[in-house]
């Protein structure tokens, strides 16, 4: 294996052109080739020393995050926490300390898992991705990235590197929320997103609901989104949520759930990340990541679950 | 498959060593340098017996490659204990019974440095999720736990 260190964009995209797969924590790559899923690649690019990857800047055009920012920075950093809390939701369950340490947003959205807890969190936030390469530079919105399991547009020679979140319209929350069997080194049997803009009234303005684990990638969930669009929060919006969020998914049966499981969890997981958008909406403070919130999963006052 | 120079700066100490790209971490801590403090257990990133620091933050050794960590500051178990003895973590582990076979124990204390590192005083639930990589299965973790948080404890105090 040939192993090189980029110490500049230029250095890693003159590697990635010659045929080189970049590295930054290695927590796809060589976690993978230790599980026996494939092998290291011929040739590596370490790109974990790039010089202004790691930035993350918040300004008038959003969110700014660098490829090589971590998940342990999302999950903390105060203003990815008031502002885009559906992704620090889905940074903070990502593996362990260690995991989120040197695991990268870029690595985790190019890894383009259909399980992976930002991707959901991305969609509802409308990122826009820029992908470089030697011979120029180009912008994916998210919900166009992925192709399927593990295959996204991005060609061989292409590096993520930046995403962009806009910021979102006053009166607006953002939620994410998994199933999961264990509290660590967990990956999501089902997941959805949601980011919710509420009227003056208190009524859904505008929303939007994504989809983990239930497709060959996050999707976004459009029927839900309807059954959502100028209603009150209800119990019975809610079922119905719930409800056009099953119909929408097109899972498979794997070790952690039968598709007939998943079908039925990921509406639950919808109506529950609606909830907690809704909340945070309206001002009310629920934990990073909501997972770990209190009261999450219990019913509406006079609703049943 | 050509050999890569680097250095390895391990608590505090430099070794020039050349190694395969391919190699992790921990099997050159462990086969080159002779530290074999930091345990290789699963090896596929999953049981944090294999915990070391990379500048000051947590990761598993197993499923790092060596050649990425070239000039950066590495702290494995055994550059835990200062010239005064064991460092307090070590103390308390052993104090409240939370060593049994001892094959965790290294990976639990550097993820628990690292925790009180970054939050020096944690509560219950921050120490479960700050040792949330790390398997243990002897003690059932209750003694862990207690261990960290009487080290926290002591050094609010100190």
């Amino acid at each position: 294996m040939n192993y090189t260190a980029a110490l500049t964009l230029d250095e890693a995209l003159a590697a990635l052109a010659a045929g080189a797969r970049p590295v930054a924590g290695g927590s796809d790559i060589v976690v993978g080739a230790r599980q026996g899923k494939a092998q290291l690649p011929d040739s590596i690019v370490g790109i974990h020393r790039v010089a202004g990857l790691d930035t993350l800047t918040v300004g008038g055009d959003g969110l700014v995050l660098g490829a090589l920012v971590n998940h342990a920075t999302i999950e903390t950093n105060e203003a990815i926490v008031r502002g885009w809390t559906a992704l620090a939701d889905g940074s903070a369950l990502v593996g362990s300390p260690s995991t989120r340490n040197v695991g990268t947003i870029g690595g985790n959205v190019m890894n383009s898992s259909p399980a992976m807890d930002t991707g959901a969190p991305l969609i509802v936030l409308e990122a826009i991705c820029e992908l470089r390469s030697k011979s120029g530079s180009r912008t994916v919105p998210i919900d166009e990235l992925w192709t399927g399991p593990g295959r996204s547009v991005a060609t061989p020679d292409e590096l993520l590197v930046s995403i962009t979140v806009p910021a979102l319209p006053a009166g607006s929350g953002s939620a994410y929320i998994r199933l999961e069997y264990r509290r660590a080194m967990e990956i999501a049997v089902v997941g959805a997103a949601a980011m919710v803009t509420l009227n003056g009234d208190g009524d859904v303005a505008d929303c939007r609901i994504a989809l983990t684990a239930v497709a060959p990638t996050i999707v976004r969930a459009r029927r839900a989104e309807a059954a959502l669009a100028g209603k009150a929060i209800s119990e019975e919006t809610l079922a119905a949520v719930a409800a056009a969020a099953s119909e929408e998914a097109t899972p498979i049966s794997d070790l952690r759930g039968s598709d007939r499981y998943r079908r039925h969890t990921v509406g639950v997981m919808a109506r529950r990340a609606v909830e907690g958008a809704a909340r945070r909406a309206r001002g009310e403070h629920l934990s990073v990541p909501l997972n770990r919130a209190d009261g999450i999963g219990a019913p509406l006052a006079g609703g049943s679950a | 498959m050509s050999a890569l120079e680097i250095t390895l700066q391990v608590n505090g100490v430099p070794y020039p060593v050349a190694v395969d790209p391919s190699r992790s971490l921990v099997s050159v801590l462990r086969k080159e340098l002779g530290l074999t403090g930091t345990k290789e257990g699963c090896d596929d990133c999953e049981c944090g017996a294999c915990m070391v620091l990379i500048d000051g933050q947590p990761v598993n050794s197993c499923s790092y490659l060596a050649a990425q960590v070239d000039g950066r500051e590495v702290v494995t178990i055994e550059g835990l204990a200062g010239d005064g003895g064991l460092h307090p973590l070590q103390q308390n582990i052993l104090e409240e019974g939370g060593v049994q076979c001892g094959f965790c124990t290294p990976g639990m204390l550097i993820s628990a440095t690292a925790l009180l590192a970054a939050n020096p005083t944690p509560s219950e639930e921050e120490i479960r999720i700050g040792l949330g990589g790390n398997l243990c299965r002897c003690t059932g973790y209750q003694k862990i736990v207690r261990a960290v948080k009487r080290t926290a404890d002591e050094l609010a105090k100190a």
